[in-house]
């Protein structure tokens, strides 16, 4: 308690604090003169001895070579296409939003590093991914500043606020939108036809999703601009292929959970199918639910967060069908057209509880 | 070909093509041994020699001490110079016989064998490898005679001979199996008569298919029914649980043995060992050791005596080169890891494994990220994410609740844990607060 008085003061400025801590680490402590052990007398004192000290380790002593930056890297790695098909069809301005959100991540991650007072965690590139995902759920015309605030809140509250990587229990890009969609409702839901759309309008400055355009208008898009992406929408949701470009390298390289992807997107065309049955003039055709809006990149990169997902292959499965149950849910009978956002945080809260009840039976183990 | 393994595990690189094509050698003689006393699970034997006494090569002179202890035997004809606490390869100093070797040509004491053991009585034989002193040899070194006298009231019906040897680099379970084969399935056959069983398995890894092919023609010679099964290469397939889990489809209750399931698994040195003993009279006084790695300058596969040190071992290879950096008794998965080479040989050494890099200086540790592969790789079933953090967190009930003993120890968390996290050092933590811990007394 005394010492945290003691800080008190300090804490406004803290770039002060930081100085003296590097200070405090470039200048390494006088390594103690070790007093000369007195040798026992071992009669194997003898023959052999390597020319080095060999290092004392516990077992096991091999280990494999992933390491948990290079599975963000290959995360990042997988998003370059979609990035790359939002900036061709929205315009270098998706990509400089994009940068705007990475900028202010690592930006954010390292102040708060330095207010935590722990080694910098830039390098691990979770706060560069999670700036990249934030930046491609965003509209392509989104104003800077208010990306640069999505940004500082999704890592601030959405991550460094439980403890860092590794500790949040939602995903971290996700928080950052939700806060945007409730400060911002207007401009995020503000849309643009890709500057290669063929129907567009040119005194038209702002279009709808084809989710919006379905719900409101009872407007159906063609089907190949939904693949290709050639619709309004985020900057990285529109492109189908792009997505499945990378999501299936992730998912390929098991960095994404086969699992959440098959059951988020089956129970999305299981539930689409039911309530296109039942009441068709309100639900789409399910395949719509999957190509429109942001449900493949949802289901490969947003619900297959590592972090917040379930561990255990039982809890993945359930994560992946209610995330896809609970998206159409929102689709259809909810005030917004998309409900990717909502229905992966709303499965990232019940994650520990879904651990919690599916922990597989161990080798032997007897359960009453 | 299908091919039988257990659920989960992990695929380590193998490493063995420095010795798998090395026939077994014999070391020269040594000046000297350090015979422990301890090289087995259980009470340490009681020393029945004392300085200065003249011994000779399979004289007893550690007397098992109880049931679950073993015996121990000279390694060679000489005199005994101390009976003292030296350095073990396990890290302690613990008491050890240090004889001398004479320089008269060496004379082997025999056990009282029966001339046939095809007609001798079961416990003629059960004593024969308990006097023997024959361990596991596959690395846990349990006393083999506790193995082979089950308790009354469980039915076994099938042997499991382990010529699996998943972990890297080691060979010489191999090397048995090739070279030595009759030996290999005499000891079978014995262990067989012993617990009276009919149905006898082989398992070994489709990385060895010159042994799965002796093996098979050897049996096919005697006209056993045995049979070979080729398991497909995976650690830790040569843990008891997981091998009879591999090769027979049946789960170790939590807590038991694999005699609670109807079956007894040896390892293949222990039935060389237990042929040795009963066809020959020649109690345990020698192994088989794989000296390899990249740090060894010529690895070879050893015939090796109890009590000789890693350094003669080392040196008989060619010696380390100036960059190794590591020294395992055993493989890199579970071995122990060495800081003196004038350590003695013991029952368990299966091999001397040298490496030049330091592995868990490699990577940086970083958060769990929860990306399921310790669960994945866990061969037990287990969510070593789990059991370590709540170890860290000091949860012991709740770790325990999750099958926190039943950890086999393979490191297979660790192997795989891309954030490099001690897990499998935290779970021993728990293991050791759990089962020192007053409650639980």
């Amino acid at each position: 308690m005394d010492e945290n008085k003691e800080n008190l003061p300090q804490e406004p400025a803290p770039k002060t604090v930081a100085t003296e801590a590097v200070a405090k680490e470039a200048a390494p402590e006088e390594p103690k003169p070790v007093p000369p052990k007195k040798k026992k007398k071992d009669p194997r004192d003898k023959l052999y001895k390597p020319n080095q000290p060999l290092v004392l380790t516990a077992s096991p002593h091999d280990y494999n070579v992933t390491t948990t930056p290079q599975i963000m890297w290959s995360v990042l790695a997988s998003l370059v296409p979609a990035l790359g098909a939002g900036i061709f069809y929205f315009g270098l301005y998706a990509g400089l939003v994009v940068l705007t959100c990475i900028l202010f991540a690592i930006l954010t991650e390292y102040l708060i590093n330095l207010l935590r007072k722990v080694p910098t965690t830039i390098t691990d590139g979770s706060a560069l991914l999670t700036g990249l995902l934030l930046g491609l759920t965003l509209p392509p015309t989104f104003s800077l500043v208010s990306a640069a605030l999505g940004s500082i809140f999704a890592i601030a509250v959405g991550k460094q606020i439980f403890g860092g990587l590794g500790y949040n229990i939602f995903n971290p890009a996700l928080i950052g939108r939700a806060f945007l969609q409730a400060s911002f409702p207007v401009p995020i839901t503000t849309w643009v036809f890709p500057n290669t759309a063929k129907y567009v309008n040119v005194d038209a400055t702002t279009a709808a999703t084809p989710l919006g355009l379905f719900k409101f208008e009872g407007i159906t898009t063609p089907w190949m601009d939904l693949i290709t992406g050639n619709i309004g929408g985020s900057i990285g949701e529109t492109s189908a292929v792009a997505i499945l470009l990378g999501g299936l390298y992730l998912v390929f390289k098991k960095y994404a959970d086969w699992r959440v992807v098959v059951g988020f997107l089956g129970s999305t065309l299981i539930t689409g199918a039911f309530l296109w049955l039942l009441v068709p003039d309100m639900a789409p055709n399910p395949f719509f639910h999957i190509v429109a809006g942001g449900a493949l990149f949802g289901a490969f990169f947003m619900a297959t967060d590592m972090v917040t997902s379930p561990v255990n292959p039982i809890g993945a499965w359930i994560f992946g069908l209610g995330c896809g149950f609970l998206l159409v849910i929102i689709r259809v009978f909810g005030g917004l057209p998309e409900g990717v956002m909502y229905s992966i945080l709303l499965m990232n809260g019940v994650t520990p509880l879904i651990n919690r009840y599916t922990r597989p039976k161990y080798l032997g183990e007897i359960r009453s | 070909m299908k091919l039988f393994t257990f659920k989960k595990g992990i695929h380590p690189a193998e490493e063995k093509q420095y010795t798998c094509d090395k026939t077994i050698e014999t070391l020269p003689r040594p000046k000297e041994v350090f015979i422990p006393l301890s090289q087995h699970i259980g009470k340490p034997a009681l020393p029945l020699v004392a300085k200065k006494d003249v011994v000779k090569k399979g004289q007893l002179i550690g007397q098992a001490d109880g049931w679950i202890s073993a015996n121990v035997h000279a390694s060679i004809s000489g005199t005994v110079k101390a009976v003292g606490m030296f350095l073990h390869p396990m890290g302690s100093r613990v008491p050890m016989v240090h004889i001398i070797a004479n320089e008269e040509a060496e004379e082997e004491l025999l056990l009282n064998h029966p001339q046939d053991w095809k007609t001798a009585s079961l416990d003629e034989l059960k004593k024969i490898i308990l006097d023997a002193g024959i361990v596991g040899l596959g690395g846990a070194a349990f006393p083999t005679h506790v193995k082979m006298s089950p308790p009354e009231d469980k039915t076994l019906d099938t042997f499991v001979l382990n010529g699996c040897e998943c972990e890297p680099y080691l060979t010489c379970d191999h090397r048995m199996m090739v070279d030595e084969a009759d030996r290999v399935l005499d000891g079978m056959a014995i262990i067989m008569k012993i617990l009276q069983l009919k149905r006898g398995v082989i398992g070994i890894e489709n990385n060895k298919p010159d042994a799965i092919t002796t093996l098979k023609e050897k049996i096919a010679a005697r006209g056993e029914s045995w049979e070979v099964m080729a398991l497909k290469s995976k650690y830790p397939q040569g843990a008891e649980k997981m091998l009879v889990s591999a090769a027979l489809k049946r789960n170790v209750p939590e807590g038991g043995l694999p005699s609670d399931v109807g079956v007894v698994v040896n390892n293949v040195g222990t039935a060389m060992a237990i042929a040795d003993a009963v066809i020959r009279g020649i109690p345990l006084t020698t192994r088989v050791v794989t000296v390899t790695g990249p740090g060894i300058v010529e690895p070879k596969n050893v015939l090796a005596r109890i009590g000789d040190s890693f350094a003669n071992a080392v040196e008989f290879c060619g010696g380390i080169t100036d960059d190794t950096s590591q020294v395992f008794m055993g493989g890199p998965m579970m071995g122990m890891s060495q800081f003196d080479l004038n350590v003695p040989i013991v029952k368990a050494t299966s091999g001397i494994v040298a490496v030049k890099e330091v592995a868990e200086k490699k990577n940086q540790i970083f958060p769990c990220i929860k990306c399921n592969a310790c669960v994945g790789a866990c061969p037990v079933n287990l969510l070593p994410n789990r059991l370590y953090r709540l170890t860290e967190k000091n949860m012991p009930q709740e770790a325990q609740d999750r099958g926190l003993m039943s950890c086999i120890e393979c490191g297979s968390c660790v192997f795989v844990c891309p954030s490099s996290i001690p897990i499998l050092q935290w779970i021993r933590i728990g293991k050791f607060k759990h089962t020192n811990s007053p409650k639980s007394a």
